[in-house]
């Protein structure tokens, strides 16, 4: 019972990887619909594309590590 | 067969000495946290000829300097260059030890939290520190931005407070997790491959599925490597804004 539990628990603090992908999705399809309208400006803003990437991953993966927690701590 | 958690097991090597009943001992994580200084300063010993025509060592010596240089006076400004040493000292911690934990058998110091939040929590002391060495309790405005009409003072107040308090935190879960994750990511496709093969038989063809995805996560966690040592000292720059960009916050 209780270990049925832990892995619907687990399972259930995977699902923070929909919002970090469906982020990181949106931020490289704002910034290449950016890009190619202006494309003299793309190349310094990959600074902050990669910021926002690392940033927006982050986030999922406090879920996932969360998951790993649950699952084998 | 070892479970994907195994990797980030701490083994005490030897007791040094006690501080107030607790044993400060050598560790393994230990021992990679001096591998990845000495390769630090091993590479910056190679990279550091003074030429006026730079040789090969010595331009990557060079670009990585400009690199940190570029950073620290973009995101604060050139005066926030006496700070340039400790970001360019905690990048090159980051990412060599993340890079020392890609290669096998070798142990991911800052996949353990006490590690990166170490580093966290001495970014935000170094903030508040010299924030209020140069502004004085001046510096306390950045929690109470200028310009609002009054009674939002009452909701934005304590909203600062908890987002700057919340930085620390961040910072450290934010480096922590990723190496986790993406550990425990290679070790789990790695784990099925050898269940594949071990079943033998036509399962066994099956093998080359995750031996493939196994390639494309090590790729994926060097790029995370070198990003989230980007990525905590870009964010260290931009806490750092806070000293001295008070006013306009």
């Amino acid at each position: 019972m209780e270990e049925a539990a832990r892995y619907i628990g687990a399972g259930l603090a995977g699902t923070a990887l929909i919002g970090a992908g469906v982020g990181i999705g949106s931020i490289f399809s704002k910034y290449l619909e950016g890009a190619l309208r202006n494309p003299s400006a793309a190349a310094s803003q990959q600074t902050n594309l990669l910021l926002g990437f690392a940033l927006c991953e982050a986030t999922g993966l406090f879920g996932f590590v969360l998951a790993m927690i649950i699952l084998f701590v | 067969m070892a479970g994907p958690m195994e990797q980030f097991k701490i083994e005490k090597e030897a007791d040094l000495f006690e501080i107030a009943g607790q044993t400060v001992s050598w560790t393994n994580s230990s021992f990679w946290m001096v591998v990845s200084v000495v390769l630090i300063i091993g590479f910056f010993v190679l990279t550091m000829r003074g030429k006026l025509i730079p040789g090969r060592m010595q331009s990557m010596g060079e670009l990585s300097y400009e690199f940190i240089a570029n950073m620290v006076r973009d995101t604060v400004g050139p005066e926030a260059m006496r700070f340039m040493p400790y970001v360019f000292a905690i990048f090159f911690f980051i990412l060599f030890a993340n890079l020392i934990g890609m290669n096998p058998y070798a142990f991911t110091t800052t996949s353990h939290l006490a590690v990166t939040a170490a580093l966290a929590i001495f970014t935000i002391l170094i903030v508040m520190v010299a924030g209020i060495v140069k502004n004085g309790l001046g510096w306390f405005k950045i929690f109470a931005p200028s310009g609002l009409p009054l009674p939002m003072y009452i909701i934005i107040i304590p909203i600062e407070i908890i987002s700057f308090l919340s930085r620390p935190v961040t910072l450290a879960v934010r480096l922590f997790a990723n190496m986790v994750a993406g550990h425990v990511l290679l070790k789990l496709f790695a784990i099925f491959a050898a269940f594949l093969l071990a079943k033998g038989g036509i399962t066994s063809v099956g093998v080359i599925l995750p031996v493939v995805g196994t390639l494309g996560i090590v790729a994926l966690e060097f790029l995370v490597a070198a990003l989230q040592a980007f990525v905590f000292a870009i964010l260290t720059c931009v806490y750092l804004n806070d000293v001295y960009h008070v006013g306009h916050h």
